[in-house]
């Protein structure tokens, strides 16, 4: 097992909060008959003071890095189905409990083909060779020396979705959470070209990752020299570990895996190199037997997020109906609603700010009566594109083309309240 | 606002322009000489490009395989857990597509980029170009796409004819639904 890994694990983020609750339980010892007698009998509740409130909280610092509240200790990533080995895996971000467009660093999904290596930044090289007039390695302290920029973008797993038909207890992660969104920081990939000097004929470049895998993708020379960022910071803070520190690829809009983590290398050529990854995976199988290859841009998508799988209504009233929608070519334009099961749709409201290549949260007013409800959301995009349905999905590329899934989402609301997954 | 904002910065990049050529350079990064382009070179184009000196043939590349790779692959390449090598021809049509290298991968100097930078699973670089060549070589008879007495190198590798060579296409089609 790699170091990382071993960290992962050792400083699992319940550690720290234990240690504070343990401190907590100790200094309430004292009044620990009272209190027990509160928790259990709603004592904190109105009209009586709440006991949070008659003693010192924790200390500062408690941990130097905080943590969420030992109460959110359900909302982590998981894995959707197990595979042989857990160094080429993916785990989901719990899409159903965020708020906002923005993920939090430590639930952003994962996509690792060997592991998770453990860098040492000053030990770290970025090579510029190939096509290029001047063949050039920086240090990460050198890129970071360069103009650089902030953006927020999505990056989402071409793996998202699944032609398959899921299990009824689906949940929005399951369904959909190879999708995450932060601010990224970095330097644009253009102005390191330009700094080694691009000579004429550049059509493409490969772009090499320094973990075990060396994961290497092809990337069009147009794209380079356009919105790509070799990003050293996520939401303010360096790259987690799991998301390419010290330097990641993005590539806004395409397919999660292009976006090279612990990037080592860029070669300029002027042909794709045919690499693993765009030739036997990453290629979609369509039902003639072809394959369509250098499918790179993420189509709009959006899924509704609350109700969603797994979660329960409690009894008719009013819901607010919450959800995502995205697309790898620009911005989302809008958000239709249906809780008719696609009979009637309605628009829904876009929260700002709605930016190019990024997730945008939408919500629409839902008085829910009661009776069984099949809802659903389609997004339209900037290019006029409409999200599809699974049908119109599956009538074009079958079913066994595993990749760029972004047909409409349903969620079944049952009598009961409880919401299940519908392909 | 914005638009007025880049009014003043094209303005500012135009006065940039007269004085200096365009792009700028900063000066950053050091000279990459030609022994560390090397050591990091590693990829192998479709073509053959990257292909180092060395070669392996099926006998060699069977023993190998047996020692490296079969704990994964299974003793023939199909037995699993992870990627089945071998097989599946004529499948992709059908509703149960079986990708194998030799049903389904277009080049076989991918195998060569591939096997030596990610494998075996545990040693990834571990190989040597002897060893790389020969497991390359392997895999491909195990598919039947050379003779049991094939030795793979630089000259002969790309050369090789995979079946579903004609079965990609690009550029991307979409959007293709609705």
């Amino acid at each position: 097992m790699g170091g990382a890994a071993l960290l992962r694990e050792e400083v699992g983020w319940m550690d720290v909060p234990r240690r504070r609750v343990l401190k907590s339980a100790a200094l309430l010892a004292g009044t620990a008959a009272a209190g027990r007698v509160a928790a259990q009998g709603g004592g904190n509740l109105p009209p009586n003071v709440p006991e949070w409130m008659k003693t010192q909280g924790a200390p500062i610092l408690t941990p130097p890095y905080g943590l969420p509240s030992p109460f959110e200790k359900g909302v982590v990533r998981i894995q959707r189905t197990k595979v042989p080995t857990q160094t080429a895996a993916t785990s989901l971000t719990p899409l159903q409990d965020l708020n906002g467009i923005i993920t939090p660093n430590g639930l952003h999904f994962e996509r690792d083909h060997g592991g998770v290596p453990a860098i040492d930044p000053a030990q770290h090289r970025l090579m510029v060779h190939g096509l290029v007039e001047r063949p050039l390695i920086f240090t990460m302290d050198e890129l970071m020396r360069f103009p650089s920029v902030s953006r927020l973008h999505f990056i989402e797993c071409s793996g998202n979705g699944s032609y398959e038909v899921l299990a009824p207890d689906t949940t929005a992660q399951v369904s959909r959470g190879l999708i995450s969104c932060c601010e990224w920081t970095g330097v644009l990939l253009s102005t390191v070209l330009n700094e080694a000097g691009v000579k004429p004929g550049a059509t493409w470049i490969l772009a090499e990752g320094a973990d075990a895998a060396g994961v290497t993708r092809s990337v069009p020379i147009e794209k380079a020299m356009d919105d790509a960022i070799l990003a050293y910071a996520q939401n303010g803070e360096r790259l987690r570990p799991e998301q390419g520190y010290p330097l990641r690829l993005l590539l806004p809009g395409y397919e999660g895996n292009m976006n090279i983590k612990w990037l080592r290398r860029v070669k300029v050529g002027d042909q794709p190199f045919q690499t693993r990854e765009e030739t036997s995976k990453y290629s979609d199988l369509m039902p003639d037997g072809s394959a369509r290859q250098f499918t790179f841009v993420m189509e709009a998508n959006s899924i509704i997020t609350f109700p969603s799988g797994g979660q329960k209504l409690k009894g008719p009233g009013f819901y607010e109906i919450s959800g995502l929608a995205w697309s790898g070519r620009g911005r989302i334009t809008g958000v239709e609603v249906s809780t008719d099961g696609g009979k009637t749709w309605r628009r829904a409201a876009l929260q700002e700010p709605v930016l190019t290549k990024c997730l945008t949260r939408f919500r629409a007013p839902w008085t829910w009566d009661g009776a069984p409800a099949l809802i659903m959301s389609r997004s339209i995009d900037e290019t006029r594109y409409v999200q599809p349905t699974r049908a119109e999905l599956v009538a074009v590329r079958g079913v066994n083309s595993y990749y760029h899934y972004n047909a409409i989402q349903p969620w079944q609301v049952a009598g009961d309240g409880s919401v299940t997954y519908v392909a | 606002m914005w638009r007025r904002l880049l009014c003043v910065a094209a303005a500012a990049l135009a006065g940039a322009a007269a004085a200096a050529p365009a792009p700028t350079i900063y000066g950053f990064g050091k000279p990459a000489t030609p022994q560390e382009i090397a050591g990091w070179d590693i990829d192998v184009r479709a073509d053959g490009a990257g292909l180092p000196p060395g070669h392996g043939s099926v006998e060699a590349g069977q023993a190998i395989y047996a020692q490296k790779c079969a704990v994964c692959h299974g003793a023939t390449g199909v037995e699993g857990p992870m990627d089945k090598l071998a097989g599946g021809a004529g499948s992709l049509a059908t509703a149960k597509p079986d990708r194998t290298v030799g049903s389904f991968w277009p080049y076989a100097t991918t195998l060569y980029d591939f096997i030596h930078r990610a494998m075996p699973f545990t040693q990834p670089q571990s190989l040597t170009p002897d060893e790389v060549y020969a497991v390359t070589a392997y895999v491909l008879f195990l598919n039947h796409v050379v003779p049991k007495d094939a030795v793979m190198d630089a000259r002969t590798l790309p050369k090789v004819r995979m079946p579903n060579r004609g079965g990609f296409t690009s550029p991307d089609p979409r959007p293709d639904a609705p």
